[in-house]
């Protein structure tokens, strides 16, 4: 093994000292927090598609109300000529 | 559905927490029998796991979960500069988490730097630096006290 391999390996050997007891509630509680935050998100996510949906009705029956593609009738009749 | 993701992250947990309970405590340098912060770390980390679970579900969790916890210690780095008695107590944040990627847990040196978001010449450079700081001062037994006071 070389130098620095070695030197790492210490590292690691101190690193692995005592290990931590892993509380018995937390699973469970991160499991809490994150049913919270995906129930969090399917809301935000559903009143985004709400608005979504909304703003597209709107926009159709705006549309089909005032027909916005539809040409004014002119105000000047067109020159006569030709006669 | 919810009931199917619960029995796999339960399964997950029981699994992994031991070892990311670790990894957190020595980021967070607090000694393995008193880790508040690691803990509250892990469970938000883990939280966060549960609610992506079925959305990223091609990919292996305890990797997303220790990229996570990766990603939350970086952001929240300036809370854990105060010396707090544990194994890597001497060493900055970020020594300590390139430390604890590269070799806890043995993740490659591209893939530490991407993960922080450093060259990977970088990466190394801090590591060795690292290793040669945990090796020159033989661990000292002090309370944790007297070691923030000197």
């Amino acid at each position: 093994m070389n130098g620095p391999e070695r030197k790492e390996d210490e590292v690691r050997r101190l690193m692995d000292g005592p290990h931590p007891v892993v509380p018995a509630d937390l699973g469970p509680r991160a499991a809490a927090i994150g049913a919270r935050l995906l129930r969090r998100h399917r809301i935000a996510r559903r009143a985004w598609l709400l608005l979504l949906v909304a703003a597209v009705i709107a926009c159709t029956v705006w549309a089909t109300v005032t027909e916005p593609w539809a040409v004014p009738p002119s105000n000047t009749t067109p020159p006569l000529e030709g006669w | 559905m919810d009931r199917r993701r619960a029995h796999e992250f339960e399964a997950f947990v029981a699994g992994a927490a031991g070892r990311l309970l670790h990894a957190a405590t020595l980021l967070t340098a607090e000694p393995a029998t008193d880790n508040p912060h690691a803990q509250r770390l892990l469970t938000g980390v883990l939280a966060r796991t549960y609610a992506d679970w079925d959305r990223r579900r091609d990919e292996d969790p305890y990797n997303r979960t220790r990229e996570e916890l990766a990603a939350r210690f970086a952001r929240s780095a300036w809370r854990y500069h105060r010396v707090r008695g544990g194994v890597l107590d001497r060493l900055s944040p970020q020594e300590r988490l390139i430390l604890v990627l590269r070799l806890h847990e043995g993740v490659a040196e591209e893939q530490t730097a991407a993960i922080i978001g450093l060259p990977a010449d970088r990466v190394r450079a801090i590591c060795s630096r690292a290793v040669s700081t945990m090796r020159s001062a033989p661990r000292t037994h002090r309370p944790a006290v007297l070691r923030a006071a000197s």
